[in-house]
Order: C-alpha cells, then structure tokens, then sequence
C-alpha cells in the first residue's frame, strides 16, 4: 500500500544524504521523494511515498525519528491530505495535432509552456492519479521526455506537524 | 581569548573531563596533536592500528561509563578506524571518534589521504559532523558527546580539516547546555505502561527476564539486581548482558541463544511471560522471534523505540532508561507467585554447572579450562572475550563471581579482546584484567603486545589454539557444507617466541592434568603473562 510520510528536517547540508542512506540500509523501497524548504528557513520539509505493510512504515517512522536532524515525522492519512505533484510533459505536436492536444490540456487543466513546431511541452499540477490520466492522453502522440516532482502533501484543515 | 581549532578542541575534551585519547599519528591530524601535547592532563596511548584505537576507546568506556575518545589521521587512517566504529555502533558504546581531513578547500579533489569519512560512517554512527568552521567547534563537540552518552548511546565522528584546526577564532564561547530540537530521548516510562506491566508480572506463573547489554549501557546492574531479588523471577542474559548476575547466583540460568546454555533455553521456551529489559532481541539471542512472540505475551523495556517490534513485537512496550523504569517498577506493588517454576530452574541449572567434561589426550577442554579459570578471578575481574569458538565456550562456562565480560556481541569483530582489555586498563590499572582469544584472533591483534609493552601493563591472557579458524571449521564440517576450506592456520607463528620477543612470559599447557597449575602460574605472573592452551579442532562449541 502507497503511504505519504511527511519530514520535517534541519535545513542542513547532508540531510537528505542520511536520509536516503537509512532508507537503503534498511532495505526500504522509496517510490518518492521531493524536498523543499518550509516557512521557516531553518526546516525544510521532506516528503516521502513508500509502498509497503503498515510494520514497515512503523519502523521506517521509528528510525528517521533517530536521526539527530530530523525534528518531525508522520505518515499522513490519504483521506485527511492533500496530495499533489507538478509534471512537464514534451511531446511531438504538428500542425495536425496540436489542436487535439490543446483540447485535452483544456480538459485536464494544464498549461502549454513551449511550443515549437514539432514539438508541445505541458505543465499540470493535480493528484498523481489526474497526472498519469493526463500522461496516458498524451501517449498516442509520442511522448519525447516526462519529469515528474515526485508528491508534495500536506494535511487538510487546520491540522499541522 | 584568541583560540585555534586545535585549541578549541582540546579545551572542548577538557570541559567533557576527557582523560585519555587512544590514537595514531597523522599528517592531517597535526594541529591537533600539537594541543594535546600541551594538555598534559589527558593521557593518550598510541595504538598499533586505527582500528584498535576504536576498540580501546570502546573498553574504556564500557567500564567507565564514560565517552571513550579516539583521534586518527585522515585517508587510511580513518578508514582503518571504521571497523572499531562499526563494532562499538552494534553494541551501541558511546565514543567521540575525531578524524583529521584534507584541507577544507580541497575536499573532493582527492588529494592526498582524502576520503570521505563522514560519508562511509554514516550507516553506522549515532551521528557524525564534517567541521567547517572552529567556531562551531565548541557547540559540535557539547553536542557530539551529548548524543553519544544519551539515550540509546553509541559512536559520534567529528571530521575536521587540518585548516579548521588551524583556524583562529577571537571570542570563544563554550555552551553551558546542548539544546538539539531534533533529539530528545526518552528517560522515564509511562506510568500506564508501567502499570499494565505489572499487572502481567503479578498474573504471570513462569516468568523470565531476559537481560542484555542495556542494563549495562544505563548502569543499572545494582537496579536489577534489586529488582530480580525482590520478585523472585528468574534471569537469562543475551551475550551482551553475561555478567549482569554473578554465574551462580541462583536466579541466574546462564546466556539464552543459539549458543547459549540449556537451562536458560529451557526457561524461554518453558515460559509464560518474557520481560525483555535493555535487548533488541537480536537473532543471535532470540531465534524465531514471530513464534515466540504467538505463543507468549511479552514485555519490551528499551531506551530506543525504534527496537520495539523491529524484531519481535512486543505485548507490552516501554520505552525510556531500562534503570529509571525499573526504579518506577519497584515503587509499585508486584508479587509474584513462581516459587516452583524457580526451583525446577535451580536444579536444572545446577546440574548443568556441576556437568562434567569430555577428556582428550594432548589437549584441554576449553570448559574445564575457563570453569577453572573462573574460580582463580577476583571478584572484581575485567574478562575481555574475543569472537568465535574461544568466544561461545567462555559464554557458557566461564564462572564469574562478578565483574565484567566484555565482547564483540554484535558485530563479533575478530581481534577486539586485546585491545578492549588495554582500555579498560587504561582506565582501571588495579582492576584484573584477562583476555581470552584464540589463535586466529590473537594473530589480528597481536601488534598491541607493543602497547602492552609501553605501558607495562599486566595482561593475563589466554590463547587457545587449535590450528584453524575454529568456529567457520566448525560450520563448513556439518551440512550443507562438504568439509574445510580456507581455515588451515598453517603458518601460526612459535607464539611464546612471540611473545618474548614483546617481554612477555609464556606458559604452555597441553593436558587435563596440567591446567591448574598452568592457570595458578598465569594469575600469579609478575606483569603480562600468556598461556597457550592446546585445543582440539575436533572439539565443538556444543561439545
């Protein structure tokens, strides 16, 4: 099962290396990891998906708890967040097929950032689930190159870490 | 007042009452060399190999309960002292290990003796900081043995350019306290946890306490020693907690494990209430954790969280210091009704101390040896175990009236008695102090025969020796295995040339019959002494 774990670090150099270094040594798969600093500069915020068994994200829990670096942990319960993730998008586009692939950017509600004349790159930000929709409309047209941010999410409400 | 890095450091190891650094020479580590020279209040002894200075440091600390302090050189000489980390982080000993590095506008150039340390020992340190700036200095080293010495404790590395300890910083201020908003140990347990837990010792009708190397890390032997005696229940101890009850007190049933005694086996398996207190049921210790864990409740009391449900999940949990929650424990109301449980433990675990051993021509019996050797240990004796076939018959039938048995239980590091026995010494130049390694283990330390020597210190160890890896011999001849590979010591050296060659007497046994007085001429040797005891490679660890 996909889980959101929620960071919030020591705005440091190294960190993140001994973050990832403890997610490898114990042998825990990372699906996702996106970094950012908070409002306040000396924290930054990690977050991070893992697909695996409740007893796995305990101790994953457990032991980024240990690090002297990290201040917070929670896994974020899907029903009470906000999941998001920023993808741009390059495909071939002509002037055959631009107008189609303009129509399912309207529908989606992504942007055209460049446009050449062979190829389109599109930005959308929304729920993973909208992201790969999108991707799967776009896949008849030949997709040239995909980057993906990977999740960012926080609590819905007035709840905070 | 004007201070260098150097200086800053060594004033910092000062304030930390720091008084001795075990260490090896280094171009990087220069300057601060140069700061200790002038600090003659702390005493330092130079090791043969990094590594050692690890191990040292680590037998130090485990009998002082105090932070052990190593200093090495950058490149080599930091990863040579890896292994000495790496043991002291598994059986989670405090340290403050201090690494000279490249100069800082330099790093990642690789130049001369540059590797990243603090990259290589993060898997394996509480915590590690590269310096760039002496006027963190002060505050990194609070911190550094601040993390080292709290909680669950464990080894800190300080990585510090040869500029940074150069460095001169005008105004240097030393912090009064160490604030890390990240880290914040548990001390005390919770109270409701605690009632639960002794609501479950009062119901229980076969409980047993299983103890490890916690107790120890929390100095809390007296604590539960109380604590057993008050209730009555019986004790077995992992290979970390061997010497936290006197052999033959009778609540003690011996080293639980896969090469453990059978009594304590027997009351684990026979049980209806485990009390883990200070172990992480490693699998060494406990091993089918998942069916021991469906087929009885469980206590877990530990200072780290993190090792409740990491191997085996706990019925009842409690985190925070083992000696504070035992102390929380005791103010409660607990009686425990186990009276025959504990009497049909006694007996089977007096005929296993009173058992007799198998006899061999042209060799001694490892048991009987370290039976004998036992009842010639003062009270107070310091015995430092070294890894492998030596290591489990010492676990098992060494008798200990008291003091302490100090061994690589976690990472079981090969050449780890030698120089641990030179740090409790070290700090204890009175106390008694033995090592027990066999003869492939002794040859990965023997080069400290020098630091013993420079020290004029008095060693008594014992050196068992049959002419192969004992322990992998052991293994490779049973199935699925087809017999030895690669575990021919061929080449063992005269050992009591050896020794001589190092100004230390030697005595040779090879019989049944000659054991006591071989032991007798050992403790009463003037100064270090060697007995190099014939062992047959046919003899097993379940012999």
């Amino acid at each position: 099962m996909k889980q959101t774990i929620s960071v919030l670090v020591e705005n440091q150099a190294g960190v993140l290396n001994r973050i990832t270094s403890l997610f490898s040594r114990r042998a825990f798969n990372i699906e996702s990891l996106a970094v950012g600093v908070t409002d306040y500069p000396s924290l930054s915020r990690i977050t991070i998906i893992v697909d695996s068994g409740n007893s796995v994200v305990e101790q994953v829990e457990k032991q980024l708890n240990k690090l002297v670096e990290v201040i917070k942990v929670r896994t974020l319960d899907e029903h009470s967040m906000i999941g998001w993730e920023l993808m741009l998008i390059k495909v071939s586009a002509n002037a055959r097929t631009r107008e189609n692939i303009m129509t399912i950017c309207q529908i989606m509600g992504a942007r055209v950032l460049d446009v050449t004349p062979t190829t389109m790159t599109m930005e959308i930000a929304d729920t993973p689930v909208r992201v790969d929709d999108f991707e799967g409309m776009l896949r008849p047209f030949h997709i040239l190159e995909v980057a993906r941010t990977g999740i960012i999410a926080l609590q819905k409400g007035s709840g905070k870490m | 007042m004007a201070m260098t890095g150097a200086q800053i450091l060594v004033e910092g190891l000062l304030r930390q009452q720091v008084e001795h650094v075990f260490g090896y020479a280094g171009a990087t580590i220069c300057p601060a060399a140069d700061a200790l020279r002038a600090a003659p209040q702390i005493g330092y002894t130079l090791v043969r190999t990094e590594q050692n200075a690890g191990h040292m440091a680590s037998g130090y600390a485990r009998v002082t309960g105090k932070v052990g302090v190593c200093m090495v050189t950058s490149g080599p000489g930091a990863t040579n002292l890896i292994t000495g980390i790496a043991t002291a982080y598994m059986d989670s000993i405090p340290l403050v290990a201090i690494t000279g590095q490249v100069p800082s506008h330099l790093l990642g150039r690789d130049i001369f003796q540059e590797v990243d340390i603090t990259g290589a020992v993060t898997p394996f340190t509480k915590h590690c900081y590269l310096v760039k700036d002496a006027a963190q200095l002060p505050r990194i080293l609070a911190e550094a043995f601040h993390i080292a010495s709290t909680g669950r404790p464990g080894p800190v590395l300080l990585d510090i350019p040869i500029d940074v300890q150069e460095q001169v910083v005008r105004h240097v201020e030393f912090p009064q306290e160490v604030h890390i908003r990240g880290y914040n140990p548990s001390v005390r347990g919770n109270e409701k946890q605690l009632d639960h837990v002794a609501a479950a010792i009062c119901k229980a009708q076969r409980p047993v306490i299983c103890a490890g190397g916690g107790v120890f890390l929390a100095g809390a032997q007296q604590r539960l020693r109380e604590f057993v005696e008050k209730t009555g229940i019986p004790v077995v101890t992992t290979m970390m907690g061997l010497s936290l009850l006197p052999t033959e007190h009778p609540l003690n049933l011996g080293m639980v494990g896969a090469h453990g005694n059978v009594c304590a086996n027997q009351a684990l398996s026979n049980s209806d209430l485990l009390i883990m207190i200070g172990t992480r049921a490693a699998d060494r210790a406990i091993v089918s954790p998942k069916e021991l864990q469906k087929r009885l409740p469980s206590i877990h009391m530990d200072v780290d969280p993190a090792e409740i449900g990491k191997n085996m999940q706990a019925t009842v949990p409690l985190v925070g210091d083992v000696g504070v929650m035992l102390g929380q424990l005791m103010d409660r109301e607990i009686t425990v009704d186990c009276g025959t449980w504990r009497e049909t433990l006694r007996l089977q675990r007096s005929a296993e101390l009173s058992r007799t051993y198998p006899v061999r021509t042209g060799s001694v019996f490892p048991g009987r040896l370290f039976r004998l050797l036992g009842q010639r240990l003062a009270p107070d004796a310091a015995v430092c175990v070294d890894v492998g076939q030596n290591q489990l018959w010492a676990c098992k039938h060494l008798r200990l009236g008291g003091g302490r048995l100090l061994t690589s239980g976690g990472l079981g590091t090969m050449g780890y008695s030698l120089p641990a026995a030179i740090g409790v010494k070290t700090a204890q130049p009175e106390r008694q102090t033995v090592v027990i390694c066999g003869d492939g283990s002794f040859q990965m330390m023997m080069n400290e025969l020098a630091t013993v020597r420079a020290k004029g210190m008095d060693l008594k160890i014992v050196l068992l020796r049959n002419g192969v890896l004992g322990l992998v011999h052991q293994i490779q001849n049973q199935p699925p295995y087809h017999g030895s590979f690669g575990v021919n010591l061929e080449g063992d050296p005269d050992f009591a040339a050896l020794a001589a060659a190092y100004g230390v007497e030697s005595i040779h046994v090879s019989e049944e019959d000659q054991v006591e007085e071989a032991l007798d001429r050992l403790m009463a040797a003037k100064g270090s002494c060697l007995l190099i005891a014939d062992v047959s490679s046919q003899c097993l660890t379940t012999d």
